[in-house]
């Protein structure tokens, strides 16, 4: 009875978060490029931009969500894939610079001349087309969970020890980056992006088509996991993450669960990362830091792992907060967040969203056993246990 | 030698020689042991005496150190995993009972049924009519249709215990392998339990490994009893309970 209920609010919560969003996408860049500067209503373009921002870090938040709320998978390396996607994007946006660079070179980005190379490395053919570019979002940082995952899933590592290696694999890739011989600009990353798919970079039009599009990523990404949780798929990640060994005795291969969760989740971290560095104009071996992953496990546990929509408006709040707070106290920002950590931790384990839905299906469930008491046909026709 | 190429082919389940041991200690001691197909067995003995270690070993969860064991005459089982040993027909049920506490009783029951177990298969599948048919058959065994909608962890003791017996049902398996099914059951739980595993017994192969003498007693069946690793008597619960070995190593003074 009670489940049944979740279920069906559950339904309806994330059908009213999709429409929230396909608004959001309409409504912020015609309040940013059809109202007068001075109107009310106008939205600025650096707010929306930095809104832009926080959507793909609850995109972010959302791939981690599926990963450690339903499959019990902690992953303290997701940012990593989040970076991959950022740089696939990057290496389009570096090539879309053409000869405008300052070395005035056609065809190589300006660190390379910098670095004295002569001609493009291999793994940057490609990169002049967007279609092949977008690929490479969802491919790199797919692959790599991929095959991350198939050791690791395979040799069954599990709990912390999967979180450190997780940890460790961000912390290769943000060294390994770091690295000029690399070819993917060493320390400064890449930037001096000028535009995309054709239109400038930092017109008003195309940050608010860059939010519209994370809004849209959102949304979709939103029913996508909705769907995977939701179905047979699902209730088997649910079965593995409490009891594993009983999962396998079923016959499911765990591995393989795992695995297709994690890749997915992987892929769609990348797709963030691509929509994030637009938005902020730089990508460099700095999203790699492991400090990022572990922020992204305080933006979904504050907002509740396990469902769906927390994660996206823990995100959301976390960020917002960090925005105010290292504007007013930017010393104090990292304990702050440590201090939520801990509070959330101890009062709030499921986080603001599990929280809510914990006390909406007790006062239902309450409320429904009240109306059953009323009527005592009502209780003989359903078959309903109230114990 | 012969005798034993004689008998394999018509056993269900086939173990020889089986050894293992955990830092040096011996769990399970040239362990041979078969059983025919349809068959309840009971297997008795103290604790220590490699009862759960010998499932462990059928189900795929531990490697035998030396020993063969085979499943349905010439599947070798100690090449395959816990996921293949359960698709081919082997359940296996806990000493603790052990259901997924955050699924309603309905889901447990649909995750268990036998149907095909893959990434893509799991990710459409759609409940058909003749899954919920069979879901509904196996409510109606384990008394717990008035419950479809709860979530497991709000069963009582007995009641999830009868969860994971209709579980293994929905898993059709051909083999049956119950660690302690009465253990913390009432004595009418005990009861019925064990008429309902006798019920089951007549689809397929059934191994009960059980404290309970009383219990034993009800299943009336072939009882092994083990010790140390190895079996030490094997008949008729009256035959094994008399003998001077089972009464020194198990029943006791």
């Amino acid at each position: 009875m009670i489940t049944s209920f979740l279920i069906k609010s559950l339904d309806r919560t994330i059908l009213v978060a999709v429409a929230i969003l396909l608004a959001l996408a309409v409504l912020v860049p015609v309040l940013n490029l059809l109202t007068a500067p001075d109107h009310p209503l106008h939205v600025p373009t650096y707010l929306v931009s930095l809104f832009g921002k926080y959507l793909t870090y609850a995109l972010l938040a959302l791939a981690l969500d599926l990963v450690w709320g339903f499959c019990g998978i902690l992953s303290l390396g997701h940012a990593a894939f989040f970076a991959l996607g950022g740089y696939a994007m990057g290496m389009y946006l570096m090539r879309q610079i053409g000869a405008r660079g300052s070395y005035g070179n056609p065809l190589l980005p300006d660190f390379m001349v910098f670095l004295n190379w002569k001609e493009l490395p291999w793994f940057w053919y490609g990169f002049d087309m967007f279609w092949f570019a977008a690929l490479m979002v969802v491919l790199v940082p797919g692959l790599i969970a991929f095959v991350f995952g198939w050791f690791a899933f395979r040799s069954r590592v599990n709990g912390v020890y999967l979180s450190i290696i997780t940890q460790a694999m961000t912390y290769a890739l943000l060294l390994a980056f770091f690295r000029n011989d690399m070819g993917f600009g060493g320390n400064n990353g890449l930037t001096d992006f000028k535009d995309i798919l054709g239109f400038n970079i930092q017109a008003d039009g195309t940050r608010a088509a860059l939010f519209a599009a994370s809004a849209l990523a959102l949304a979709v990404s939103l029913v996508i996991t909705s769907g995977i949780v939701r179905s047979k798929f699902g209730k088997v990640l649910v079965a593995l993450r409490d009891a594993e060994s009983r999962t396998r005795f079923l016959g499911y291969r765990v591995e393989h669960m795992k695995l297709f969760a994690f890749t997915v989740s992987a892929m769609m971290a990348g797709v963030a990362g691509a929509l994030y560095v637009p938005q902020v104009g730089i990508i460099n071996p700095g999203e790699f830091e492991p400090g990022n992953s572990i922020e992204v496990v305080i933006w979904t546990a504050v907002g509740g792992r396990g469902t769906l929509i927390g994660p996206i408006i823990g995100a959301i709040l976390v960020n917002g907060g960090k925005s105010i707070f290292t504007a007013a106290f930017p010393e104090f920002w990292l304990f702050a967040l440590g201090g939520l950590f801990v509070l959330v931790t101890l009062l709030l384990p499921k986080g603001i969203v599990g929280t809510a839905q914990h006390y909406l299906a007790r006062r239902r469930s309450y409320r429904a056993e009240t109306v059953s008491d009323k009527g005592a046909g009502l209780r003989a026709s359903e078959p309903m246990a109230a114990e | 030698m012969h005798d034993k190429n004689e008998k394999k082919p018509k056993s269900l389940l086939y173990l020889d020689g089986v050894s293992v041991s955990f830092d040096g200690f011996k769990a399970l001691n040239s362990l041979s042991f078969i059983v025919e197909p349809g068959e309840l067995r009971a297997i008795i003995g103290p604790n220590g005496a490699g009862k759960t270690t010998m499932m462990d070993i059928i189900t795929g969860k531990t490697r035998p150190d030396e020993g063969e064991v085979y499943f349905k005459g010439d599947i070798d089982l100690t090449r395959k995993d816990e996921a293949e040993i359960a698709q081919l027909g082997i359940g296996r049920k806990f000493q603790k009972p052990t259901v997924f506490e955050n699924h309603t009783v309905w889901d447990n029951l649909e995750l268990a049924l036998n149907r095909s177990r893959g990434v893509f298969a799991t990710l459409f599948y759609r409940l058909m009519v003749e899954d919920k048919a069979r879901i509904e058959e196996i409510l109606a065994t384990v008394r717990l249709a008035a419950r479809r909608d709860d979530l497991a962890a709000n069963l009582s003791h007995g009641q999830k215990q009868w969860l994971e017996i209709g579980m293994l049902l929905a898993q059709e398996p051909e083999l049956l392998l119950v660690d302690e099914p009465v253990a913390g059951m009432t004595d009418a739980e005990t009861a019925e339990t064990a008429v309902l595993l006798k019920e089951i017994a007549k689809t397929r192969s059934v191994v009960v490994v059980e404290h309970d003498m009383g219990f034993i007693r009800d299943l009336g069946v072939k009882v092994t009893c083990l010790a140390e690793g190895s079996v030490l008597a094997e008949g008729s619960i009256d035959f094994v309970s008399n003998d001077p070995k089972v009464i020194e190593n198990y029943l006791g003074r």
